[in-house]
């Protein structure tokens, strides 16, 4: 193999060696320059349409963006010239002029790059009109809240929303000062072919696009001294929350979390992860029924809320291919409304539950019809992580010297294959673990099933049971979803179970978690659930003590009409033919 | 004015612009069998030789940049006819396609003779539809006499040309804009690298040349007698041609020798001014180009000499604004058309047409301060050094030189000068 060729450049006059192919950004990373940018993401495509990472190279007419232009041999730059300086205040000050300033009572208050860079630019007053469209947000679903007078036009939503999911629900329109980032004729995102997957929210620089907040309605049922108010959280939370309290990225911190949601009042501080327990008995049984009684595969799997609305939305005649398992979310909130009364002797209709869930989509699925009974939802309120953070800076604590405390008995006792449904091929590791022992009666020597493993688009592998092959595939990102169901059009389709996850790297990439969320830092997120599973006393759902008690006393078994009832549920065809007046 | 050459137009009026055999009968296409003899390096370099600048108005080496397509690597190249001829008081390619688009079309096939593409498309402005019938109609007869197609003149060559027409956007005059509309997308610049000649239009390696500049080449392959070089000045080689607009008497399309002097170009050619009204200011290359006042009259109309004057040829336009028209009147029409015309996908360009249109109308109104009038100097100047393309960044071009020549418009109330 032959060498990576070296390209030597000066930046401020300070000699830097960098592979061929860096961008002059990166190579300013190196020597500690932090090029002010606003369009870049690091895992997107580059756009190079802010033009505020412009720098000055020697030779050259005009400046370039540092964003996309390749170092040479040679190349001097400079970031620090009265012209880069004029520049990056004046796209700063052009950007304001166009921007709903209404900082203080903003959502990304305090966590806005532009905002940001304004503070680091020293940018005191614009001296320009304000040029702003005066726009309504746009709250029109139970998810996402859109406010263009926000939108500083950059494109990294649409980027998300094409590049990554292969949707494009938004798009430009328009052109010059009118341009906007819109949906098709301007309809409410939930009447495009939109998901409500939040990875906009999660790239979006500004407040532009954000999750719905509901802290206050959290806040409110918590100073209610009638209602008992128990919280779950999702696995993925668990690792990600540490980012904003200054944690070095892929924390773990569970014990933390469990202690500062007993600070904010929760009667009871429940984990999702006994959910995601509970979804493996009835998904690994609804599987191996599937397998060994000639039902619908290839099967796939029903976690991920904005995948559904995916499936509803563009595939929704093979919707037979999801599992009816509800998520693990949804099966804890049937349980906290039907057990766990009866266990705790509390009236159900006084009982709230609260889900802090990494997504956003989450949001909508609590209030989808099928999800409740007798007029009530199981799942009352969805917090994203990001809803978390506002919380726990609200009451005032200091997470990081916060002590360590257990979830509550007896929906907190988990395993660790309910932990690792937070990164994509969890779900499926889970299920296999049991599905496995099930089937062929036998011990499963090695539990980790390494090919489902890491950040790979499309993850295949194969699973005997009893002398047959099992084909199984992993999708995360709807982009992918999209092979895997065009495959399934086709009849060309050769696996028979399939996990899909919405986002990309599953729910530790979730649309609901912290702002500044990159690949780099989901990396360290997968280890962390992965250490989480290493160190569970307990392995495989189907051994979770609690679980099993649940089966004894209230449940039956898997699959029972019970179950059915409770745990399980139906999908609809959303039709396509959106009404575009 | 004595001798004025037609080399670019000498087939103007000479045939039957709808007729193949009409235009073979004046030799069509005979630059194209000689083409075909020849290696395509040659007739790169015969280009070279005769100092041909790209006529779009980044004045490119046009000899280069056909040996720089050839040498690309990559399969199934295109060479693409920019008729987009967005700029304001621009209509020479007009003149050219309507009047010989056979020799257009000739021409097109020698390009892709010469890089060894496959395929040609001309992007014609959707304000042309009236010329799409006539290069329909060229296309699909040199395709019946076996000029496009398969195995082109017995040659290992197949090439086609399609027919494109814009939905009306000027931006979609620049490059990668143009390929962007081409493919189906909504018009608007992308990013370089990666440039045009490697991935262009559908990824493939493109050769992107203006009207006037292919017409030229069949013109310059039978040129025996280097007839082409025996006109202009200096580095400036050969004719050009322009188009003359505003408020003169006969606004036109003419073909000029090089060194032909603005006056003669505008009394002479263009039948003089309006009521013989003494010139506000001239605007050369369109509505991105500069401004000059008469004292450019007798200035040569060559490369080297607008720019020494402050202006570029560009376009190869010349608007004439007489004295019913203020500077910041003018400016302010020239303003209103990129503030309608910018994408609006990079910020200085999408926010700084915007800001610097107000500041215009404060100081028509006479209520811009000083500060008013800094900061849309300021802003002109960052909107030239870091918008995405060439249209932010020659927006201003007008501006930046009116605050030049007249800078007494731009002071505290001094609109009406």
């Amino acid at each position: 193999m032959s060498e990576q060729q070296m390209i030597h450049l000066t930046i401020n006059h300070i000699p830097v060696e960098v592979p061929k192919g860096t961008k002059i950004m990166q190579a300013a990373q190196k020597l500690g320059i932090d090029i002010p940018h606003l369009c870049y993401h690091p895992d997107q495509r580059i756009k190079a349409h802010c033009r505020l990472c412009s720098v000055e190279v020697t030779g050259k007419r005009r400046l370039l963006a540092a964003c996309s232009t390749e170092c040479w041999e040679g190349m001097d730059v400079h970031t620090d010239t009265q012209i880069v300086r004029d520049t990056q205040v004046s796209i700063l000050q052009l950007m304001l002029a166009n921007h709903n300033k209404d900082c203080l009572s903003c959502p990304r208050n305090q966590n806005c790059d532009l905002q940001r860079l304004c503070s680091r630019f020293n940018i005191l007053q614009s001296p320009l009109p304000s040029v702003v469209k005066k726009t309504k947000r746009i709250q029109t679903n139970p998810s996402i809240v859109r406010d263009p007078s926000k939108c500083i036009r950059c494109g990294r939503c649409i980027r998300a929303c094409k590049d990554v999911q292969g949707i494009a629900a938004l798009t430009y329109a328009h052109r010059s000062s009118d341009i906007v980032v819109t949906t098709a004729y301007n309809k409410p995102m939930e009447d495009t072919d939109c998901v409500l997957c939040g990875q906009c929210s999660l790239v979006c620089p500004t407040g532009a696009i954000v999750e719905k907040d509901d802290t206050q309605r959290v806040l409110d049922v918590l100073q209610d001294p009638s209602k008992h108010v128990v919280v779950q959280v999702a696995p993925a939370v668990r690792v990600a929350l540490g980012d904003a309290f200054g944690m070095e990225p892929g924390t773990i911190a569970t014990g933390q979390m469990v202690t500062a949601l007993k600070l904010l009042g929760f009667d009871k501080v429940f984990d999702t992860n006994f959910g995601a327990d509970l979804t493996i008995m009835e998904e690994s049984a609804e599987f191996v029924e599937r397998l060994t009684k000639g039902g619908v595969l290839p099967m796939m799997t029903s976690c991920s809320p904005g995948w559904v609305n995916y499936m509803e939305k563009h595939y929704g005649d093979y919707r037979q291919h999801l599992s009816s398992a509800k998520s693990p979310m949804q099966m804890f909130g049937a349980i906290a409304k039907t057990y766990y009364p009866e266990q705790a002797g509390i009236d159900v209709h006084n009982i709230v539950t609260v889900s802090i869930m990494p997504c956003t989509a989450k949001k909508y699925e609590c209030t989808r019809p099928e999800m409740g009974r007798d007029g009530m939802q199981d799942v009352d309120i969805v917090l994203t992580t990001r809803e978390l953070i506002k919380l726990i800076k609200y009451v005032g604590l200091e997470f990081g010297n916060l002590p360590e405390s257990d979830f509550d008995s007896p929906l907190g006792e988990s395993t660790g294959a309910g932990a690792i449904f937070g990164t994509t091929g969890g779900v499926m590791e889970a299920a296999l673990r049991t599905a496995y022992e099930k089937v062929t009666g036998k011990t499963l020597q090695k539990l980790d099933f390494d090919d489902v493993r890491g950040f790979k688009g499309i993850k295949e592998t194969t699973v005997n049971l009893n002398g047959r092959d099992v084909h199984i595939a992993v999708a995360h990102t709807l982009k992918n979803a999209r092979i895997i169901m065009e495959q399934i059009k086709k009849g060309t389709c050769k696996y028979d179970f399939i996990e899909i996850m919405a986002c990309p790297g599953g729910c530790i990439g979730g649309g609901g978690q912290p702002i500044g969320t990159t690949n780099a830092i989901k990396q360290k997120r997968m280890e962390a659930i992965y250490q989480i599973d290493r160190d569970k006393p307990i392995r495989k759902s189907h051994e979770n003590p609690e679980i099993l008690k649940l089966y004894k006393d209230f449940l039956g078994e898997p699959l029972s009409e019970k179950a059915h009832e409770l745990l399980h549920t139906d999908y609809h065809k959303v039709p396509k033919e959106y009404v575009f007046d | 004015m004595k001798n004025r050459p037609a080399f670019l137009t000498k087939n103007f009026g000479k045939y039957d612009p709808s007729s193949i055999s009409s235009y073979m009968r004046i030799g069509g296409f005979d630059a194209l069998r000689k083409a075909v003899n020849m290696d395509g390096e040659d007739i790169a370099s015969l280009i070279a030789e005769n100092k041909v600048k790209g006529r779009g108005g980044a004045e490119y080496d046009m000899g280069r940049k056909w040996s720089q397509a050839r040498k690309v690597v990559g399969e199934n190249k295109v060479v693409i006819c920019n008729a987009d001829e967005g700029e304001t008081t621009t209509f020479k390619d007009r003149e050219l396609i309507q009047n010989d688009p056979f020799n257009l079309i000739e021409a097109m096939i020698i390009a892709g003779w010469a890089v060894g593409a496959t395929d040609g498309y001309i992007y014609m402005r959707a304000e042309y539809a009236c010329l799409r019938p006539l290069l329909l109609n060229a296309i699909r007869q040199a395709r019946s006499y076996g000029f496009l197609g398969q195995h082109i003149l017995g040659k290992d060559f197949c090439y086609d040309i399609h027919l494109y027409s814009g939905a009306g956007a000027y931006v979609c005059g620049e490059g990668t804009a143009l390929i962007r509309s081409i493919e189906g997308k909504a018009g608007r610049p992308r990013m370089k690298p990666p440039f045009i000649k490697v991935s262009g239009v559908f990824a493939r390696p493109t050769c992107l040349q203006n009207v006037e500049s292919l017409s030229l080449v069949p013109h310059l392959l039978l040129d025996d007698d280097k007839e082409y070089q025996s006109y202009g000045v200096g580095d400036s080689v050969g004719t050009k041609m322009i188009s003359v607009g505003g408020n003169v008497n006969h606004p036109g399309a003419f073909e000029i020798p090089f060194g032909t002097t603005v006056r003669d170009i505008i009394y002479n050619l263009a039948g003089g001014v309006q009521g013989d009204r003494p010139i506000r200011l001239i605007q050369f290359g369109g509505a991105s180009g500069k401004v000059a006042g008469p004292e450019i009259l007798d200035t040569p109309y060559t490369y080297q000499d607008l720019r020494a004057a402050g202006v570029m040829v560009g376009s190869g336009a010349l608007c004439v604004v007489d004295d019913r028209t203020s500077v910041i009147n003018f400016l302010r029409i020239n303003q209103e058309f990129f503030s309608d015309e910018s994408c609006g996908q990079c910020t200085p360009c999408r926010e700084g047409n915007h800001h610097i249109q107000i500041i215009l109308d404060k100081i028509k109104e006479g209520t811009a301060t000083r500060e008013d009038i800094d900061i849309m100097k300021t802003i002109a100047r960052v909107m030239s050094m870091s918008s995405l393309c060439g249209l932010g960044e020659t927006a201003q071009n007008s501006l930046k030189s009116a605050m030049e020549v007249f800078p007494e418009v731009f002071t505290v109330g001094g609109a009406n000068a």
